[in-house]
């Protein structure tokens, strides 16, 4: 009998999200490693050492200078890449905002970390909330399988030339990141081709000395260029739909849609959630259907740009909805919640509740999903914060 | 003396720099070196605005414009992008005022330089943040008036020395760091031609008068700039292969001939004066002590 040689393996997100990376032929690295930083930098380090990967390698001082640096390789028109976490995305903002602003169709892993003080490294999504306004696209994953796919198809996307934006892929810290699953690993080659060069219109060229973020005057096109960032990340909605399509034909792979609807039809009431805390929703959703009720749960792939469209349909006949967000806003709902809420806003009559869960790392268990679908059947209008103030 | 300065401009009319501005002059000299086939980053700094407004630029090389504390950083990326995709004949630098050298951006300039890329970081010292209107910086020197060291009752000029940028490069161990001035520009372009042919990190800090940050007639920049050297405030000096080689003016001045030609300065009295000529003079005598260890 011949031996079959399988293309899955047991691996963590970090490492999932570093093959990703090698699938992709990215040709430029730059990465800070702490603040804090995870293992999928050391993966690349490896891989660049041992030739797996023909890439350069900077190993910069600050989250500040990783963003930086690769918006200047990348505009160079060698595809970039660079990951963080928590502190150090906040730490970038503005470098996020610069990148978006350039164009540069770069993809950036962050591992989901709490926001200090008090410090805490544990998962918790405030830090990539933070940055759903800098013009990045977002997306949110709940397995260490679309962690890989999604650094793969976030390339693809990003550099769509009716998009250009770039894209932050997500990943639970711990969860995913450092959590092993089976993922299978896509054929190097048809990747490969499926990405292709990365072939920018504008780029550093002595022959085309062009000045690329130069001053602009109220009366230039300054709001014109912050318009067309809008409209691209508006439209960019019906570009992705048609390229996870594509992907998970070319890939057989099972990426959702711009968000997943898990046991949706015939709903009465349903939560949504992103990211990997979404896996014990679904548990729980079938439990409680197992049990009759009529739940479901409506899984956000996508953060930016925001699939209200998808939510707008998902919401159709429900009696209550809640949202669940894995970050905090002071003074104000959570955004995840204004989001849906605007979305649905004179279009879909169902209420709407917010439940906060999970902060610096708290255990998010099936009994507090219970709780929140029993709230959503029973409880007040209040905005409740789940897990909370329990010894 | 036969002439060195290429003739071919890559700095173009139609710019928007002040009149007798030596940042000008400084990207002037410094293109003329590097070469058409340069790729250049600019932090936040008067640069950011002198090429011009979008879509027009004064410069025929590309250029990045970066955030404020990204020059080195950008540099690096500058440089690896175009490396990997086998563009190494690219040159690449940074131009970058003070401010965005010595206080914002002055730990990226280290990270980059330590990390060894083959670029070339220029600083045009202005001496005060100039592009947002004379503000103090770390690079300001010692008795001068800015807007946020005000000449007033109580508070006064600035007290501190100097943080000189070049001397940070030196002690780093930077392949090649050097001193120059517009006043001077064969030496600059000699500096230049030689950081173009060194394969690494290098570092030339120029020194460039500022019409209306230093309070002086704008026809006088080239005249202050070779005062600044023969009055040794502001001494030319190279670091190469972990020698200092300073270099020595024909005729010096006092300290007085450069600073009373200077609003900024216009404050102070004999004896303030005369402690910038000791702190002048016990600099020099340490660079020649250097220069022979």
């Amino acid at each position: 009998m011949e031996a079959v040689q399988s293309s899955r393996r047991i691996m963590t997100g970090n490492e999932a999200v570093a093959t990703g990376v090698k699938l992709s032929k990215v040709k430029v690295v730059s990465a800070y490693p702490i603040t804090p930083q995870t293992t999928i930098v050391e993966k690349l380090a490896d891989m660049v050492a041992n030739g797996e990967l023909d890439a350069k390698y900077i190993e910069v001082e600050s989250e500040h200078s990783a963003m930086a640096s690769v918006i200047a390789s990348e505009l160079t028109g060698a595809r970039s890449y660079t990951a963080s976490s928590s502190h150090g995305i906040l730490y970038m903002h503005e470098n996020l905002h610069w990148a978006a602003g350039m164009r540069v169709p770069l993809v950036m892993s962050v591992v989901n970390r709490a926001i200090g003080p008090p410090w805490s490294i544990w998962g918790e999504q405030t830090d990539t909330f933070n940055q759903k306004d800098t013009g990045w696209m977002q997306v949110y994953c709940e397995s260490n399988q679309e962690a890989m796919d999604s650094v793969i198809l976030g390339y693809k996307i990003a550099e769509n030339k009716k998009i250009l934006l770039p894209l932050m892929n997500m990943l639970d810290a711990f969860t995913l990141s450092h959590t092993s699953e089976p993922v299978e690993i896509r054929d190097e080659k048809t990747a490969h081709d499926y990405l292709g060069d990365l072939d920018l219109d504008f780029k550093i060229d002595y022959k085309n000395p062009a000045g690329y973020g130069s001053l602009v005057a109220p009366d230039g096109p300054f709001m014109e260029m912050k318009k067309d960032m809008r409209d691209s990340m508006y439209n960019a909605a019906g570009i992705i739909r048609e390229e996870i399509s594509n992907f998970n034909n070319l890939f057989e792979a099972n990426l959702p849609g711009l968000t997943e609807n898990f046991m949706m039809e015939d709903a009465d009431y349903a939560l949504i959630t992103a990211g990997a805390i979404s896996s014990t929703a679904k548990y729980t959703v079938r439990k409680l259907r197992e049990k009759g009720q009529k739940v479901g749960l409506i899984r956000l792939y996508f953060y930016r740009p925001f699939p209200g469209e998808e939510i707008l349909k998902a919401v159709k006949g429900l009696k209550g909805l809640g949202v669940v967000e894995r970050n905090v806003s002071y003074g104000q709902r959570g955004p995840t919640f204004e989001d849906v809420v605007s979305a649905l806003y004179r279009r879909a009559d169902v209420p709407v509740r917010n439940y906060v869960v999970g902060l610096g790392g708290r255990d998010i268990r099936v009994k507090d999903y219970e709780k929140m679908f029993e709230n959503l059947v029973e409880g007040d209008n209040e905005m409740e914060w789940i897990n909370v103030g329990v010894k | 003396m036969p002439l060195t300065i290429p003739r071919e401009e890559l700095m173009l009319q139609g710019h928007t720099a002040c009149a007798g501005c030596g940042a000008t002059l400084s990207m002037r000299y410094v293109l003329k070196g590097a070469g058409e086939k340069s790729a250049v980053a600019i932090p936040a700094c008067c640069w950011a605005v002198i090429p011009g407004e979008f879509p027009y630029t004064a410069l025929k090389v590309p250029l990045i414009y970066t955030t404020f504390a990204s020059a080195g950083a950008s540099i690096s990326g500058l440089r690896e992008g175009l490396d990997a995709q086998g563009k190494e004949d690219y040159t690449v630098l940074a131009f970058a005022g003070d401010g965005g050298t010595a206080d914002i951006g002055l730990q990226g300039l280290s990270a980059a330089m330590e990390r060894g890329h083959n670029v070339l970081y220029v600083m045009y010292d202005n001496e005060a943040y100039m592009n947002t209107g004379i503000q103090r910086s770390g690079s300001t020197p010692y008795g001068a008036w800015t807007t946020t060291t005000p000449v007033g009752s109580k508070r006064d000029y600035k007290r501190e020395n100097k943080k000189v940028v070049a001397d940070l490069m030196i002690a780093q161990n930077v392949p090649y760091v050097a001193t120059a001035t517009i006043g001077f520009p064969e030496d600059l372009e000699r500096k230049v031609a030689i950081a173009k042919s060194i394969k690494g990190p290098k570092f030339i800090q120029i020194l460039s008068p500022c019409p209306p940050g230093w309070y002086y007639n704008s026809a006088d920049t080239v005249k202050i700039s070779k005062l600044a050297v023969e009055t040794k405030v502001f001494p030319l000096y190279e670091y190469r292969d972990g020698k200092l080689k300073v270099y020595k003016p024909a005729k010096t001045l006092p300290v007085s001939e450069y600073l009373s030609l200077q609003g900024r300065f216009a404050h102070l009295r004999e004896d303030e004066v005369e402690e910038v000529q000791k702190a002048v003079d016990e600099r020099w005598e340490s660079l020649l002590k250097k220069e022979q260890s």
